[in-house]
């Protein structure tokens, strides 16, 4: 539309402005209320503290009998070896669904894209008790194992879109050199795929270091717990008492996710908005 | 015109389109070997996370089951003590009202937000990538901690209505408010709709804009008469993929409620009631029932869009 006229453009913006504040105005105030002590942090709608403090983020971080670096430290390891298995696991099979012509190739696509709209739900309890069975409760391994076998179909169908826009003269030329499906998935498809790889990796991080149910189910023992495990612990005891270490805690737990997104948002933003898009 | 636009966008009721790409006629043959190989670690992952464990959620339906003894089957028992219990009916009806507020109040922000961010603004990097921040974050219980604390009796909300002379209620503590709270919350994480709606606006054809202000066409008449019919493949696929998605919402009920749905379960949403049986009590064959109606439910639910969708998605083929 190059006819816009200013006023138009003035109203567009001041929409935007007010959504803008009212969105962020909550996570404004979380940040200010976790370095005001106590008796301040309902007095007033001010974000900024009167009288600075990190009092809270000092009680907070052993309030739970257990130290919040230990939950920390779960919650990366849980995430990483998620990020590294759900990467390496989906581009293997993309590979196969977008550039290998084999057997029932169809049939399989059509059952991964209707893995996507399967609720986790449905196999919660099986896999519950499966891995009961297996004495893998209270381990990492529940969490982790299932990535490595590529069951988050999304990324699977993130990269098979990725993948069919790459010239596929590039293989030809690679193959005709004497390269096998092997080699040009490493030696051309992987370098090219990085946009996709990167997109995973991030969405990957946020989305297992923000789980919970799957960690509340599978994670029982306090030197297990992760991030958001331990904040729960805290909301559990705090009803009534510390909220300031409660909200200084809250922050702790959003500043891994917020540093990854601060770092690459230009590149995820553009991720997720081709998601929708062939 | 709007036939041969170039929007690409996805085909809703033929998903399965998207495997068939044109292949080079002169490679016939195919990669049986290869391409099994490089499906495996997918194929075993299926066949142990996903289809094994659906049949075995579907015999344990259809038991008493509590994870530490074999189970014992029942039939149909657990799925007829579903409908008369009181608290899962409630749990249903809840779910419900949020899946249809928050599911329209979402993308219709989105939608608002995209059209507006579409004019070409100059800080459009900084808005799009704030608007979505929210989304990405919103599952976490500490956004859900957060939301607890804004929505309480002296939290921001009520201050903020102070100011006008406004006495707030107890959001969180009244049952006719609680569930409100979430849906907003749900609202509030209107980013990755609207990042997809303005990837959609971007392709939109501008002869057709131009035609329109050339017949001197408002800018409602443009908004309902072109741009949305040309974004509903988009409005679709976020009303698929949202609906979902709240059918399947849990922290927030959970950290608002302390794990216990209330108050007087008035956010008893459907997986925070199943995680209760299943994993409070152990009843788990009860839990598996209760999943297999979810499926269901969410399987009719995408079969209506998916339906209805010939008669409002216009594709642009």
């Amino acid at each position: 539309m190059r006819t816009k006229t200013a006023g138009t453009h003035w109203r567009a913006h001041l929409l935007l402005l007010i959504v803008l504040v009212a969105m962020i105005y909550p996570m404004v105030w979380l940040v200010g209320a976790s370095f005001k002590p106590e008796n301040q942090i309902f007095s007033t709608m001010n974000p900024l503290p009167l009288a600075f403090t990190i009092a809270n983020y000092v009680t907070g971080w052993t309030a739970t009998g257990n130290s919040f670096t230990v939950y920390l430290a779960n919650s990366l390891t849980v995430s990483l070896c998620t990020v590294i298995a759900n990467v390496a696991s989906c581009s293997v099979a993309a590979y196969a669904f977008a550039r290998l012509d084999f057997a029932f190739r169809k049939f399989w696509f059509g059952l991964m894209l209707g893995t996507m709209m399967l609720p986790f739900q449905a196999t919660l309890i099986p896999q519950y008790t499966i891995f009961y069975q297996l004495n893998w409760i209270n381990t990492f391994l529940p969490l982790v194992v299932p990535y490595l076998l590529a069951t988050d179909a999304f990324f699977i169908f993130l990269m098979v879109q990725f993948i069919r826009g790459i010239p596929r003269e590039l293989d030809e030329a690679a193959a005709l050199d004497g390269a096998g499906h092997v080699r040009v998935f490493f030696s051309i498809i992987l370098p090219l795929l990085r946009p996709a790889l990167l997109t995973t990796t991030i969405l990957t991080f946020i989305w297992t270091f923000n789980d919970f149910l799957r960690q509340l189910v599978y994670l029982s023992d306090h030197s297990r717990y992760t991030a958001p495990l331990g904040l729960n612990a805290f909301v559990d005891r705090a009803s009534g008492s510390s909220y300031g270490g409660m909200l200084a805690m809250s922050v702790v737990t959003l500043v891994p996710t917020v540093a990854v997104f601060l770092v690459s948002q230009r590149r995820l933003v553009d991720g997720v908005a081709t998601t929708g898009i062939k | 015109m709007a036939e041969n636009s170039g929007v690409a966008v996805l085909d809703p009721p033929v998903p399965e389109q998207a495997a068939a790409p044109v292949r080079h006629k002169h490679k016939r043959h195919k990669h049986n070997l290869a391409g099994y190989g490089f499906l495996a670690p997918w194929l075993i992952g299926l066949f142990a996370f996903t289809l094994i464990p659906m049949v075995y959620s579907l015999y344990l339906s259809l038991t008493k089951f509590n994870l530490l003894t074999a189970p014992q089957w029942i039939g149909f028992d657990n799925y007829a003590r579903l409908f008369s219990d009181p608290r899962y009916l409630q749990s249903i009806k809840v779910t419900l009202l949020y899946v249809v507020t928050s599911v329209p109040l979402k993308l219709a922000a989105a939608l608002l937000v995209a059209v507006a961010l579409n004019r070409g603004l100059k800080a459009l990097g900084f808005y799009r990538a704030t608007f979505y921040l929210p989304s990405l974050l919103g599952a976490s219980v500490a956004v859900s901690v957060m939301w607890r604390q804004i929505f309480s009796r002296d939290g921001l909300v009520n201050q903020f209505l102070g100011l006008f002379g406004v006495r707030g209620a107890d959001w969180i503590g009244d049952p006719r408010f609680a569930l409100w709270t979430l849906v907003l919350l749900a609202g509030w994480q209107f980013g990755t709709p609207m990042l997809i709606f303005l990837a959609g606006l971007k392709q939109l054809p501008q002869d057709l804009y131009e035609a329109a202000a050339i017949d001197g066409a408002g800018r409602f008449t443009v908004f309902f008469k072109i741009t949305l019919p040309l974004l509903s493949p988009m409005v679709f696929f976020n009303l698929v993929l949202e609906t979902i998605n709240a059918f399947q919402t849990f922290t927030p009920a959970y950290v608002i409620s302390n794990g216990l749905g209330g108050p007087i379960d008035s956010t008893l949403l459907y997986t925070l009631y199943l995680y209760l049986k299943g994993f409070g009590s152990m009843q788990m064959g009860y839990a598996s029932a209760m999943a297999w109606v979810l499926f269901a439910v969410i399987g009719l639910f995408t079969a209506i869009y998916f339906w209805s969708a010939r008669r409002w998605v216009n594709y642009a083929d």
